[in-house]
């Protein structure tokens, strides 16, 4: 009888706070991280929103190319009427 | 039953309980952070497929732009020679004569001439002008030196002891045709030698 009312003292003061103590451990630390994804998550569409101006190099390029031929043509004719440096 | 045997069952009762709960909580917990992980990847990989062409698209622009950058490097040195051409560089961005032209390594050892000393005061009025922008002057950053509005009384600052219209007296017109009273004889060999002009008549025949 003895032994019986020792086993439930060790139950109830030793092992169960044992018990609540890591399970509640591993519950806080699931739910800290919780917040954490959820801030990546926004990131992650915010990061995606501001890549929606990406196809605009498209357009970028193209004027880039036609400019640079602009360019070309000008320096031509730049080349053509204007003497070069003495030395050059 | 005795006492003894109670109280154990309550005290695993208890334990069983306390570990359900936990658990429940925690297999919550982690099924939020399976969807929040869910859209993340989304977000990730639509980054990855938006961002996948930029890299072959930036690097052809510069590639245009390096083509364009050596086009006109180029023509500057030719056209202007290297000092000049530094000191060019130089006077639009104050300090740019450190860095050098790209093309020409031996450009950063080139002491960039103050501009005003190269060019005259004309050509730098006309360069701004032309511009609409400080050149050699202050910042490239700063005020437009030409007043949109007004442009004119910028164009007559070129002027500034009034702008010749022509000059006081012009030469006469030559009058041509069968009643001229001067007449010209027809070259006799077409490729030859042709005729000097006869004098022209005093002011009094003129008149």
């Amino acid at each position: 009888m003895t032994l019986e009312w020792i086993g439930d003292v060790i139950l109830l003061v030793a092992i169960l706070p044992v018990v609540i103590y890591l399970l509640n451990g591993v519950l806080r630390a699931a739910t800290g991280i919780v917040p954490s994804v959820n801030r990546i998550a926004g990131a992650a569409r915010a990061g995606s929103a501001d890549l929606d101006a990406v196809p605009l190099l498209l357009t970028t390029q193209e004027q880039v190319i036609a400019t640079v031929g602009v360019v070309a043509n000008y320096g031509g004719s730049l080349d053509v009427i204007l003497d070069d440096a003495p030395g050059a | 039953m005795p006492a003894a045997g109670v109280v154990m069952i309550i005290a695993v009762v208890l334990i069983v309980a306390a570990v359900v709960f936990y658990l429940v909580s925690t297999i919550v917990a982690l099924r939020t952070i399976t969807a929040g992980l869910d859209d993340a990847i989304a977000g990730v990989v639509e980054i990855i497929e938006k961002s996948q062409p930029v890299a072959e698209v930036v690097g052809t622009i510069n590639q245009n732009l390096d083509a364009g950058v050596d086009l006109l490097e180029g023509l500057l040195v030719k056209k202007a020679g290297l000092i000049d051409a530094v000191g060019l560089v130089d006077g639009l961005y104050p300090g740019a004569a450190a860095a050098g032209l790209r093309n020409v390594p031996e450009s950063k050892e080139v002491k960039a001439p103050r501009i005003s000393e190269v060019y005259t005061r004309g050509t730098l009025t006309l360069a701004r002008l032309g511009r609409e922008a400080p050149i050699a002057a202050t910042s490239p950053n700063g005020p437009a030196l030409r007043d949109p509005a007004y442009g004119s009384g910028a164009a007559r600052a070129l002027y500034p002891d009034g702008r010749p219209v022509r000059a006081a007296e012009l030469p006469r017109s030559p009058v041509i045709g069968v009643d001229s009273p001067v007449q010209y004889d027809p070259s006799e060999a077409v490729g030859g030698k042709r005729q000097r002009m006869p004098a022209a008549p005093a002011s009094s025949e003129r008149s």
